[in-house]
């Protein structure tokens, strides 16, 4: 199966019933696949005349109660952005799926890249935090996808499914499971305002047409949902929140994988090139070197760092100029060595393992 | 129940200036909804940003205040994820003509059973008076110092040759056939789209010869004059008055539509 296709399977085994979004390449196969899939199950498929309108439409849907999703690359990503601010700050849960090509701008329409990686952290306007993902097969494309829409539903945030082109288009064997692990969205109890927030800080939902009489905007609003945009306490109280209820749980969703603790030598990858690095370590075993891949990256789960008490330098290959080395760089006093490689080219086997020979 | 039983009178007084036409819009909204017998619990207001966006804060039922010129984009996921709701629009003339142009047309072609009232004020009024899509030739504001050098959207023409199943246009001044109008909206399977000029006194009217707000409603009803008899006129080959405001219903059809309660 094609890691697109495997994506709108874990999303349809999720019970997404809802699809807006606009052809984009390398990301299309996900909107086909639900187009086919989503009426069968008495789902909607909608194509929306452009991605602002994709993601508008995802909102709104959501707001009704459905598991809603959209796909999509650079270009229409950046399109994105404005209302993915509306979706953090209305806390509406929501999966965006971004199949990452190479920009700035039209850029490389049909070669891999991971340079969105902080577009999906800071990309808005405003401070907020998300959550992101990041699959290295096609059977994690599928699995990815389940835990994106659990994690969505359970802290009320957008959470992103950061593929890349090689993932998005690669074709893999994989594993359907007859069910999935469904987390469900905490329900609203009535005569309770509908944004007061409990100690885990996240408000219950009040789903369109329950009878709640729930007044959802953008503006800085209060516990009722009104809108009170002109004092900075409420404003800042709201956008404590809305950041803290994701990064004071970032060490529960931290998802990585860790190869040869005791290693000196580390790399650090998520997407494609744990690919690259997972050829080298099978070529030629060696507990000297170690790797973490982070299926989650945003909240960035900097204790899994810790996991390599003997590394004595990080080595971090990414398609891009240095995303997430830059990250890593804030959380370690070692060496942090970016290894970029973009245009759409992967790592080579051989690239990595120089890069290790340079620090033996 | 009246229209007053779906006002949420906890958010009173409202945001609007002294003289503002949109009120007596929402009025006539509420009205018309509450002749449908609607439930409040199964009617969703949405709104876009601006002046007129700020209507659906005040009513009670669940609502939406979106993004600048998105409204029909979020009300599409809406309507066509639950089509159980009854979902009413409220934008204005830079909302959706502006900004959200290719949503209107394209909710227009797709005729989501949507009813869309856009308070037209001719005027960016929220940001303080700057030109719209439908300020009208010579027009002053902020940003046309020198008069509006643009020539004016009609929004009625558009919603028609995109495909609305039902198009209307009346004033702050027709009350009684504004609120008819968007009752009939509401009713009508697909795109309903109700357009409603309302005067500005604040943004619009002090630099445009209206120094009393109801100068401009004045204006409103001596110069609108009904779209039947403007068809009359031409069909005699007599002339319609350049700046006649063409009233009434423009188009009442049964195309297909998408997000008709089952």
């Amino acid at each position: 199966m094609q890691g697109n296709t495997a994506c709108a399977e874990g999303a349809l085994a999720a019970g997404c019933r809802f699809f807006g979004g606009y052809p984009i390449t390398p990301s299309t196969e996900v909107a086909e696949h639900m187009a086919a899939k989503l009426p069968r199950v008495g789902g909607v498929f909608i194509q929306m005349e452009d991605e602002i309108a994709g993601i508008a439409s995802v909102i709104g849907a959501s707001w009704t109660g459905a598991r809603a999703m959209t796909a999509t690359s650079g270009p229409g990503f950046s399109l994105m952005m404005e209302n993915i601010g509306f979706a953090v700050m209305t806390e509406t849960p929501c999966v965006l799926v971004n199949i990452q090509r190479g920009g700035p701008s039209t850029g490389q329409p049909t070669m891999s890249a991971q340079a969105d990686m902080l577009q999906c952290r800071f990309g808005s306007h405003g401070d907020y935090s998300i959550i992101a993902l990041s699959p290295a097969s096609v059977q994690e494309m599928f699995e990815l996808t389940v835990d994106a829409f659990n994690l969505a539903d359970r802290f009320r945030v957008p959470v992103f499914l950061m593929a890349d082109e090689i993932i998005g288009h690669m074709r893999e064997r994989i594993e359907i499971p007859d069910s999935v692990p469904r987390e469900e969205r905490k329900i609203l109890p009535k005569g309770t305002p509908p944004f007061r927030a409990d100690e885990g800080m996240i408000p219950g939902f009040p789903q369109f047409g329950k009878g709640y009489g729930v007044h959802v905007t953008g503006l800085t609003h209060d516990e009722r949902g009104y809108p009170c945009a002109t004092s900075p306490s409420l404003h800042e109280d709201l956008v404590k929140r809305l950041v803290a209820k994701v990064e004071s749980a970032r060490h529960e969703i931290a998802d990585y994988r860790v190869t040869n603790p005791e290693a000196e030598v580390v790399f650090i990858t998520y997407g494609s090139p744990a690919r690259t690095v997972e050829q080298v370590l099978h070529d030629h075993p060696d507990e000297r070197i170690g790797h973490l891949r982070f299926r989650v990256v945003w909240p960035f789960p900097e204790k899994a760092l810790d996991k390599f008490p003997d590394a004595k330098v990080f080595l971090v290959p990414e398609q891009n100029l240095g995303q997430i080395a830059r990250e890593i760089e804030r959380h370690t006093c070692i060496p942090v060595v970016p290894l970029p490689r973009f245009g759409g080219a992967l790592h080579t086997p051989a690239e990595l393992e120089k890069a290790v020979e340079a620090w033996r | 129940m009246t229209y007053s039983d779906w006002l949420r009178v906890d958010r009173l007084p409202h945001i609007y200036c002294a003289g503002c036409g949109n009120g007596t819009v929402i009025n006539c909204t509420l009205n018309a909804v509450d002749r449908m017998g609607w439930k409040k619990e199964e009617t969703v207001f949405v709104s876009g940003i601006g002046c007129s966006s700020r209507a659906p804060g005040y009513i009670v039922t669940d609502s939406l205040h979106t993004t600048h010129g998105r409204a029909l984009a979020f009300a599409t996921g809406i309507k066509m994820a639950n089509p159980e709701l009854h979902v009413v629009v409220f934008t204005g003339d830079g909302d959706l003509a502006a900004i959200g142009g290719n949503h209107f047309i394209h909710s227009c072609r797709r005729n989501i059973d949507l009813t869309v009232v856009c308070m037209n004020n001719q005027i960016y009024g929220m940001t303080g008076g700057q030109g719209s899509p439908t300020t009208p030739r010579g027009a002053l504001s902020t940003t046309t110092p020198y008069g509006s050098q643009e020539p004016a959207f009609d929004l009625c023409e558009l919603a028609s040759a995109a495909g609305a199943n039902f198009v209307s246009r009346w004033t702050s001044y027709h009350v009684k056939e504004l609120t008819r109008s968007i009752h009939q909206g509401l009713g009508v399977p697909g795109f309903s789209f109700i357009e409603a000029l309302v005067q500005c006194p604040t943004n619009y009217g002090r630099r445009n010869k209206f120094r009393q707000v109801m100068d401009q409603v004045e204006y409103f009803k001596t110069h609108g004059i009904l779209v039947q008899k403007a068809h009359r006129l031409r069909d005699e080959g007599l002339p319609i008055p350049a700046d006649a405001i063409l009233l009434g219903d423009m188009v009442r059809r049964d195309r297909p539509a998408m997000g008709v309660k089952r």
